[in-house]
């Protein structure tokens, strides 16, 4: 059974029986029910239309539902002939539904949750395993998070800006259980482009497949980090950087700059780079220049730090540097890096040293105590002779 | 089967047995082998049916309590030198203590500086289980 198309087809599913009037909150359990009974009886029993199995097993699943809830409240049973379906409009209620999903009275652990549910149609079981936490738990956020936006009225168009973050979380952090969310998060953000024109949607689907596309050379067989200037770039997926470039480029041309868009420029300049000493980092500064003057955020200005120091040289890196709060996540790492290169080692060590006991993740923590062991335990190179 | 906690302290366990420098002294392969000895130690315990979890914890904590009505939470700390200080754990559901012992000791033994044994303590904690159905 192919689980993605099962699943591309959620957004549409739901947009009928929201259509036919049926309140979020119920049409996305509905939903949920008609997926999990495809599970079980399409491989043996594949349907020839999906789609209109699945509208109407989750129809009859509402009504089933609203029944049980009418007889309960002693009330006249209002719905009962399957209406016909509304005028098509797949599109717009595809983009209705992510809006609604990644609504700003929203957490953004509440949004993500909802988001994978009801527009990627995970179940709440695979959610959970894929955040490590009790299914119960899980089903718990997302019920209250559809409570929250059940009543939202889509009278004004919502902002592109928070379905976005949504997708960079998704897209960015999580475990991996049997769900690839790096993979899926793409998916969404492609099924997201379909359904609207904006260069930041764009920018934000080149900056997924850019990154993803060097997902086989960032770890070590042993699962250790590999850090980007020692990766090896002929394992990075050639396809999907040029499908990441073309889709920044048409998205560039339309000459309106935004986040996503300059952190995907960012990223192709490495991808285009046959060796990470041919990387184009005077380029990078500007893009981290722009970055700056876009969001005004820190790790963009640690970031470009970083790019400085590489294209002016560590001196000019660590005077990057020292206009910076030294609280900042990952400040003593770059800090560890730039000394080094500037041929401190005693120095570069002890920083290593303190970046890896502030590190946010045993990944980091063992990539940046490895450099600190490495700095204590062999001795310097010989200089150029 | 009963579940134990196999918790691992930086400080506030019985004297070392080895006098262990801080991980950044090793050499990188030193490091390397003592991180796939626990990696690999896990895996065994998920192939035998008897790992539960594990997790690290960053080093520094702060002490957190109640300060009364419409009052913000008091802190204290972080403490650069508590005399405690766990750094992590793993949960194990196993036949017997006996069997419990067994692994924390296997998990001790893993390669510290020339790839020789830590001989770590570990601190063994029975979880305290459901109450049983059939008392008398």
């Amino acid at each position: 059974m192919d689980e993605v198309l099962l699943r591309s087809l959620t957004p549409a599913v739901l947009g009928v029986l929201v259509r036919r009037g049926v309140d979020f909150a119920a049409a996305e359990d509905a939903v949920q029910d008609a997926l999990l009974e495809a599970w079980r009886v399409w491989p043996a029993d594949p349907p020839r239309d999906p789609m209109a199995w699945l509208v109407t097993v989750a129809w009859r699943r509402f009504l089933d539902t609203a029944r049980a809830d009418a007889a309960r409240r002693r009330r006249e049973d209002v719905v009962d002939e399957e209406p016909p379906p509304g005028p098509v409009s797949g599109v717009d209620d595809t983009l209705q539904l992510y809006f609604r999903c990644a609504h700003p009275s929203l957490s953004p652990s509440s949004a993500v949750a909802l988001t994978l549910r009801a527009v990627g149609g995970l179940t709440t079981r695979q959610i959970a395993r894929a955040y490590l936490v009790p299914e119960a738990t899980m089903a718990q956020r997302i019920s209250r998070a559809k409570r929250t936006v059940a009543g939202v009225r889509f009278d004004q168009p919502g902002d592109v800006a928070t379905v976005l973050r949504v997708l960079y979380l998704v897209f960015n952090e999580g475990y991996s259980g049997d769900v690839d969310l790096a993979a899926e998060a793409i998916r969404l953000t492609r099924q997201l482009a379909a359904a609207v024109d904006h260069p930041e949607v764009a920018g934000l689907l080149a900056l997924m497949l850019l990154h993803h596309a060097r997902r086989a050379g960032r770890t070590a067989p042993d699962g250790s980090l590999v850090p980007l200037a020692e990766q090896d770039r002929r394992r990075w997926d050639t396809d999907l950087i040029t499908e990441g470039v073309a889709i920044l480029q048409t998205a560039l041309s339309r000459d309106r700059l935004g986040e996503f868009q300059a952190q995907a420029a960012v990223a192709a300049l490495h991808a285009d780079a046959p060796t990470a000493a041919e990387t184009d980092w005077v380029q990078i500064v500007e893009w981290y220049d722009e970055l700056v003057r876009l969001t005004d955020s820190p790790v963009a200005r640690l970031n470009r730090a970083v790019a400085v120091g590489e294209a002016d040289g560590p001196r000019a890196g660590l005077a990057a540097l020292a206009a910076l709060d030294d609280t900042l996540p990952r400040y003593a790492a770059v800090a560890a890096h730039l000394h080094e290169r500037d041929g401190n080692r005693s120095t570069a060590a002890r920083l290593y040293a303190e970046a890896a006991r502030k590190a946010p993740n045993l990944a980091e923590r063992d990539h940046l105590t490895r450099q600190a062991a490495r700095l204590n335990t062999t001795p310097p190179p010989a200089p150029p002779s | 089967m009963a579940k134990y906690l196999l918790l691992k302290h930086y400080r506030g366990g019985p004297t070392p047995v080895i006098d262990m420098p801080p991980f950044d002294r090793w050499t990188p392969e030193e490091f390397s082998a003592h991180i796939q000895y626990m990696k690999d130690f896990a895996a065994r315990l998920e192939e035998s049916g008897e790992f539960v979890d594990s997790e690290a914890l960053a080093p520094e904590g702060t002490f957190v309590r109640y300060d009364g009505e419409g009052r913000p939470p008091v802190t204290d700390g972080p403490f650069a030198e508590t005399k405690d200080l766990i750094a992590g754990w793993m949960v194990i559901d196993v036949d017997s203590y006996e069997r419990a012992l067994e692994l924390a000791a296997e998990l001790s033994a893993a390669p510290g500086q020339g790839g020789r044994p830590i001989h770590e303590w570990l601190e063994v904690r029975p979880f305290m289980t459901a109450p049983p159905t059939i008392t008398e």
